[in-house]
């Protein structure tokens, strides 16, 4: 189980890391979003990873620690709520810039940056 | 009543800006009435506070009453008090300023303004990471949309890149927090230098990961090369009090660095700390470098301000890594008169911007200027610069003296040069080289009032220089001893 998790985590960050590096907003705000789920999952998995024990002190025999899950569950809001700011960001720079890449240029059919024409 | 004192600077902010958000109708007056009263209560609050922990050292404030490692606890020592004093002090004539006219340019300034200071003063007080790492999220998200306040292309570029790098940054926080939580089994910060000093720390090799990890967001919020880039676009768009209130953010990077350097490093880890020093010296010379070349090349005087908050984010890194209780002194006193000179210079390009109309504060000829700007901008260019008699030369004299390092000498005095050469041509662009006035209405220098108030504060470091130097000396000797710090939150090493 420890080697899927290191997997992916491993995974979705590398995926997260290359998406922010594009240049086009939303492949950015979906690679932000993979490196949120990145994170949560590690944010878990730093409290060791333990199979059928319960996040209750005193209710088993074993306990899972019950700290990175509040974490998590804290990360996920702060998360979600940044991620839809970044979206409606995104979306407004569309309307005020004229085209989504990220520098506000916009980008030929080859990939090829032209210079923004006004 | 004592007792609560040091929560008052989370729940004063919070509470008026929910408040104004509650008052939809968009009544200008009370929006503004109210965000005035929290700002201003936030001032005796302060003093207060200072007063406490200048006397009694620590003051641990428990949320909910757990105790230390389980809950969350809020600590008063000397630095967090000061840095809340400054913020103090600079919100109240930031905030004035925005009722002369720029809080109109979009809606929800007043909010936004409480819950960014709500966040910069949680983030002084915290004494848990992942806390710190809320608030520095409440801080983030406000000033998203203060950055965003107002309208035009070049806002929404500069936003964009500021905030893909600030959620970068926040993934990378979340990151290092996580191997901190896995390397010592606590958040707090206290008890992870307990943790260090007694020897518990599991893998050594995490821990210095983590802590790199940490060192790397905090210098992307402090804006130390090379992750400063984005702070002179940024602050270059934003409005002129939103940029003024974020020259306080660009410390609060820095304070959380300067916070772990004395807790982990100085105590704990010596051998991290000196495999990291270099690093952190170089990095901060090199922001002080660019600093100094952004400055000579800036066409507005905004992004001339934004550079030379970059320079003196460079030059307290290098104080900070390298200098003994003297030098955190003199750098302390150097981060006060920094974060008001560069908020009143801010403000100064905002009045010019919208004097000179269409030519804005771009350091190119135009309309004629009122006399009284022309002297205000004299006023704080020979501060900025560290020309005698006002504040930046003080403090710089006493990082010179306090901190036998030759490169920082050569910069710092280079820096100087430079800033003197920029500011002095700008000056003599904007108020010489003018044009006949071709745009018959007035325009109003609204606000010019609470910029000097600003000056006057900066002053106050010159004429009561030996009172706030006695206080930066005591905050300092107090970061010097962590060890404090960790008695007072865990008495006695309670077992865990």
């Amino acid at each position: 189980m420890e080697l899927l998790m290191a997997l992916m985590i491993g995974v979705l960050t590398g995926c997260g890391v290359y998406l922010v590096l594009r240049q086009r907003t939303f492949p950015v705000v979906l690679g932000l979003t993979l490196l949120g789920y990145a994170v949560n999952l590690f944010l878990f998995s730093m409290g060791r990873l333990t199979l059928d024990a319960p996040a209750v002190i005193g209710a088993g025999e074993h306990y899972a620690d019950p700290l990175p899950q509040a974490l998590v569950l804290t990360a996920i809001v702060i998360g979600f709520a940044t991620i839809a700011f970044m979206l409606v960001l995104a979306l407004r720079a569309l309307g005020d810039l004229g085209n989504d890449h990220v520098d506000g240029r916009s980008v030929g059919s080859d990939g090829e940056q032209e210079d923004q024409q006004r | 009543m004592s007792d609560h004192l040091p929560v008052l600077p989370l729940l004063i902010p919070l509470f008026a800006g929910l408040m104004i958000m509650l008052e939809t109708r968009q009544r200008r007056r009370v929006r503004r009435f109210t965000g005035l009263a929290a700002t201003v209560a936030l001032l005796p609050v302060t003093w207060l506070l200072w007063g406490q922990a200048s006397v009694e050292e620590y003051r641990v404030y428990q949320l909910g009453n757990w105790p230390a490692p389980f809950g969350i606890v809020l600590i008063l020592d000397r630095l967090a008090a000061l840095m809340l004093l400054i913020t103090a002090i600079l919100a109240v004539p930031v905030y004035l300023y925005a009722c002369r006219g720029d809080d109109g340019i979009g809606v929800n300034f007043h909010a936004l303004f409480q819950f960014l200071l709500l966040g910069v003063n949680g983030a002084f007080l915290t004494g848990d990471l992942f806390n710190l790492f809320v608030f520095f999220e409440v801080l983030l998200l406000s000033s998203y949309a203060l950055l965003m306040h107002g309208h035009g292309p070049d806002r929404a570029r500069a936003g964009l890149h500021y905030v893909i790098l600030n959620l970068t940054g926040s993934a990378i926080f979340l990151f290092g927090l996580g191997l901190v939580y896995g390397a010592t089994g606590t958040l707090n910060m206290a008890d992870v230098g307990r943790a260090l000093a007694a020897g518990e720390v599991l893998q050594p090799a995490l821990f210095a990961a983590a802590i790199s990890l940490l060192l790397v967001v905090f210098a992307l919020k402090a804006a130390l090369l090379p992750l400063g880039f984005w702070l002179p676009a940024a602050y270059g768009a934003a409005s002129p009090p939103v940029a003024a209130m974020f020259a306080i953010m660009s410390k609060v990077g820095l304070y959380a660095i300067w916070r772990l350097w004395s807790l982990v490093m100085e105590s704990g880890e010596p051998a991290l700390a000196a495999r990291l020093t270099p690093w952190l010296t170089a990095l901060g010379l090199i922001s002080m470098l660019v600093g100094s070349l952004g400055v000579l090349a800036a066409t507005r005087l905004s992004s001339l301000a934004s550079w030379l908050l970059l320079m003196s984010v460079g030059t307290l890194t290098v104080v900070l890594v390298q200098g003994d209780e003297a030098a955190w002194a003199a750098g302390l006193f150097y981060l006060l008169h920094s974060t008001w000179g560069v908020a009143a210079l801010f403000l100064l390009a905002g009045l010019i911007a919208r004097l000179r109309g269409p030519e804005a504060d771009y350091l190119r000829s135009g309309e004629p200027l009122p006399t009284s700007i022309a002297v205000t901008f004299l006023v704080v260019a020979v501060m900025l610069v560290g020309l005698p008699p006002l504040s930046g030369f003080l403090g710089k004299v006493l990082m010179l003296a306090t901190l036998p390092l030759p490169a920082f000498w050569v910069l710092l005095l280079a820096g100087g040069l430079a800033s003197l050469i920029a500011l002095s041509r700008a000056g003599s662009t904007l108020f010489w080289r003018t044009e006949p006035a071709r745009y018959a209405q007035r325009r109003s220098a609204a606000g010019l009032r609470s910029l000097l108030m600003l000056v006057a504060v900066c002053m106050t470091l010159v004429v009561f220089a030996s009172g706030w130097l006695a206080i930066t000396q005591q905050v300092a000797e107090q970061l010097l001893q962590p060890d404090g710090y960790i008695e007072a939150v865990l008495p006695s090493g309670r077992a865990r």
